[in-house]
């Protein structure tokens, strides 16, 4: 510390001229940023611009290859979060860095100094007292496993104001949250303003930024762009920062007549290896030419829902009917209790974009030929597999769906998300399905590639083929399906028609069947 | 006393008797796998404390007697303690720096270090022997040393002396040590640390941990106990009794990796479920059955492992588990 240095007391933070390679990856390149005190600044930009990696540079997890920090005007080297909790910075990262067995109250003395022995009680009074004054609500005492995901973060953020931080960076915060808890957690932010600390918010979301922020930073492709007052921006200007070009923000919903009904289920119920009960007597319709949106907060049964009605997963109870063509005539089969293979032998043509897809969807040290070929390697005649015939199929697929990939030769996982997703998406359309599942299709894709993902689904739709949306962006649903079914804790808690209804009607039964809330959502 | 009476007294002593290296090596693992080491080199780590114990103490012995003076018993055992903790200490050594800083494969750097371990021992084992003229081993003083203790009026209480305090010191040892770790992960700010290392090491590493420290030092502490366990069978063990036994170890290291995993993690139970292992393998000099080939019992422990193993994979507590990024090796800048 030099004595004799004026700490300017509007400055916060200063970053100036960061860069940050990873290998030939350069992630940051020559970053500016400035947060004043006691504002909230929002960190705007697709996937994959650079904007984690400038505050992991903040919070001490990586070291800047070059440039400089100034924290309340005094340059310091972060070179652990150790010295980031030091100067009143605390980071809640967006994948929570929350030790699972351990209590909330373990987790946030993790790592501090002090006694000996750790004093629960102490602790616990502490912990109390922080959460009151910030309105929050915790029990120390809770296991982390056994939290929902707006308590872990809860935990997180109290992590980082028991260790003194005056400084919070929240790495995308609502991403998991429901409507009422990111209004909930606005309000907190708020709250922590009006203490005087400051904070920055992490995310790709315009709404958020427009609703929480008093300024935004944008950086596009590792490089700083711009910070404006979200006062003087529109939405509009923001995007066009960001991605780089103009872009169209609505989404489409073209008009198309109803078709049969493909698939029929009725009381489904699945429980889990565990004994726990995953869904409850679910019942659904997807109609031809329309896209059916599933909502829910991230476990209440959608990965079950998706894995059962493709066979994946065995039930307990229920129907699940698809309508087909066999031998000319139209039928309808009860499938439950087939696995994917007889499925597909029956020739329903069913298809499943996975939530997970270098794990699930795509092999991903195989390449684009040999992943879309596993879809259909059974029509093979013989011991060999003819790679020539796909490769056309593969070249028309790349353009149509302009994949950007060295070759074809590229194993899938060297490719970005938003491409990998393509190929998956691109090789299940190529079964000519007529209903088609997608899990979170746009998860972690940038603004460009999921208004993509958005017109091929449509495509589908136009088809005149049934598409199933799980979704985890409320907006995004709303904009695109047809009708929205919402799920929690297992059971249906409704079907809506976006048109409507609105986000905190779909956003309340999120969280509750009926009248009576529904607790323990793992 | 009737013959029943006394025959249970016997075996349980027994078990006692052969669960105490097997406690030993169990914790030091627990320990060594607390901070997300996976260290299969624990057979190799009791070979070197077995020798190493062994050798120091014998060349303690020599050395003095050539000397002209009299070995001080007490300071042969301290020496022979501190060699056996050093040697497990040193194995486990490098095995924390290929895991933790060279983050080699733990698997591979476990196994490679039970075949160095077993190597070393029964090299330096023969080598000391033959030097000795046939085979080595400490004097009678010092096997003494490591004998039952005679505490007294204690000893002599009917049922409870000699259920409770007829044992020789490292049997007391290992329930202290127990006790202890079973302190420090439950109640300590630093078993707290260790723990969060061994789940989740990012968590560790973003609350201010340090994880490399940490890993290092339950590794090295770990090994320490390996080694300790290691010269309890080469001193106290009935079969060696501070004489060098080629391949004196013989798998013991295995069942204490999984005792680990039958204990879940937890040094209370690594006790109870050491004094289980102890029992299956004396069992048979106590409650023979006629006809049973003696094979037949040797394979009891084994098989009690193999079942262990199926049940524990099977059985998925979560605070029971194995730490979660146990075997994994932590990277900073890993992305």
């Amino acid at each position: 510390m030099k004595p004799n240095a004026q700490p300017d007391v509007t400055k916060a933070v200063e970053m100036r001229n960061i860069t940050k390679t990873f290998g030939p990856v350069v992630a940051n390149d020559r970053v500016c940023l400035t947060l004043e005190k006691g504002e909230i600044l929002a960190l705007l930009g697709e996937n994959g611009s650079g904007k984690t990696t400038l505050m992991n540079m903040l919070s001490g997890i990586y070291l800047q290859d070059s440039g400089e920090i100034l924290v309340c005007n005094r340059p310091v080297t972060i070179r652990s979060p150790k010295d980031a909790y030091a100067l009143g910075i605390g980071m809640i990262h967006q994948h929570f860095k929350l030790v699972d067995v351990l209590t909330a109250a373990e987790n946030i003395v993790l790592g501090l100094k002090g006694g000996h022995t750790v004093n629960r009680r102490e602790i616990n009074a502490r912990v109390r007292e922080i959460a009151g004054r910030y309105g929050f609500d915790i029990d120390p005492a809770k296991k982390i496993y056994n939290m929902s995901v707006s308590e872990k973060q809860t935990v997180e953020i109290i992590k980082a104001l028991y260790r003194g931080a005056d400084i919070l960076i929240l790495d995308e915060p609502t991403a998991v949250l429901t409507p009422q808890e990111t209004t909930k957690l606005f309000a907190v932010l708020r709250m922590m303003k009006a203490h005087g600390k400051s904070i920055i918010i992490i995310t790709h979301k315009l709404g958020e930024v427009m609703e929480i922020s008093d300024r935004v930073a944008i950086l596009r492709k590792g490089e700083y762009i711009a910070t404006v007052r979200t006062a003087e921006t529109t939405r509009q200007d923001l995007t066009e920062m960001m991605v780089g070009r103009r872009v169209k923000l609505e989404i489409d919903r073209p008009v198309c007549p109803r078709g049969d009904r493909k698939l029929h289920v009725t009381g489904l119920t699945c429980v889990s290896r565990e004994g726990v009960t995953k869904l409850k007597d679910v019942a659904l319709d997807a109609f031809g030419g329309e896209i059916l949106g599933v909502a829910g907060v991230a476990g209440s049964g959608q990965k079950e829902l998706c894995e059962t009605i493709t066979g994946l997963k065995p039930i307990q109870a229920g129907s699940i009917l698809y309508r087909y063509t066999r031998g000319g005539a139209t039928v309808e089969e009860n499938i439950a209790g087939m696995s994917a293979d007889k499925i597909a032998q029956r020739g329903i043509s069913l298809a499943f974009v996975p939530e997970d897809r270098l794990g699930m969807g795509l092999v991903a040290n195989m390449n684009i030929v040999d992943n879309v070929i596993l879809r259909s390697y059974q029509e093979n005649a013989g011991m060999l597999i003819n790679r020539k015939k796909y490769r056309p199929v593969c070249e028309n697929m790349i353009r149509e769906l302009d994949i950007v990939t060295p070759g074809l030769s590229t194993p899938v996982r060297r490719l970005s998300g938003g491409n990998v997703q393509k190929v998956l998406l691109g090789r299940e359309i190529l079964s000519r399905p007529q209903v088609l599942i997608c899990a979170y299709p746009v998860r972690g894709l940038d603004i460009v590639s999921s208004y993509r993902i958005y017109a091929l689904l449509n495509a589908e739709k136009q088809k005149g083929n049934a598409v199933i949306f799980i979704g985890e962006d409320l907006d995004v649903l709303m904009d695109i399906s047809d009708r929205i079914l919402v799920l929690c804790g297992g059971q249906v808690s409704g079907v809506v028609d976006p048109r409507a209804s609105t986000k905190e009607e779909i956003g309340l039964m999120m969280t509750r069947i009926g009248r009576e809330k529904v607790g323990g959502i793992a | 006393m009737s013959y029943g009476i006394t025959n249970i007294l016997n075996f349980l002593n027994m078990a006692v008797l052969a669960s105490a290296p097997l406690l030993l090596a169990t914790l030091g693992e627990i320990l060594t796998e607390k901070s997300g080491n996976l260290n299969l080199g624990v057979e190799g780590m009791m070979f070197m404390g077995a020798i190493a114990s062994l050798g120091a103490a014998y060349s303690y012995e020599q050395a003095v007697t050539l000397a002209g003076g009299m070995p001080s018993p007490l300071l042969a055992t301290l020496i022979a303690a501190g060699a056996a903790a050093a040697a497990g200490a040193l194995g486990a050594l490098i095995y924390a720096f290929l895991v933790v800083t060279l983050r080699a494969n733990q698997n591979v750097t476990g196994l490679t270090l039970t075949i160095f371990g077993t190597g070393f021992a029964n090299f330096f084992g023969e080598l000391i022997g033959k030097q000795a003229g046939g085979f080595v081993q400490v004097s009678a003083a010092t096997k003494a040393m490591f004998g039952n203790l005679d505490m007294g009026a204690l000893s002599q209480i009917p049922v409870l002396g000699p259920l409770l305090f007829r044992y020789n010191w490292m049997v007391y040892f290992g329930l202290v040590a127990m006790l202890v770790m079973a302190w420090f992960l439950g109640r300590s700010r630093r078993g707290l640390n260790l723990r969060a290392v061994g789940e989740n090491p990012a968590t560790a590493d973003a609350a201010g941990v340090n994880v490399a420290r940490y890993k290092y030092m339950a590794t090295i502490a770990g090994g320490a106990l390996c080694g300790l366990g290691g010269m309890y069978i080469s001193m106290s063990s009935t079969a060696c009794a501070g004489v060098w036994v080629h391949n004196c170890v013989n798998g013991y290291g295995w069942l204490a990796v999984a005792l680990v995993i039958f204990a879940t993690w937890s040094p209370t139970r690594a006790w109870l479920c050491g004094l289980v292992f102890g029992g299956l393998l004396v069992v048979r000099n106590y409650y023979p059955i006629p006809g049973l080939p003696m094979q037949i019992y040797s394979m009891f422990p084994y098989i009690a492992t193999i079942l262990v193993l199926v049940f524990a994979s099977i059985r998925q507590v979560k605070e029971h588990a194995q730490p979660a990024s146990c075997g994994l090796n932590y990277f900073r800048e890993e992305r």
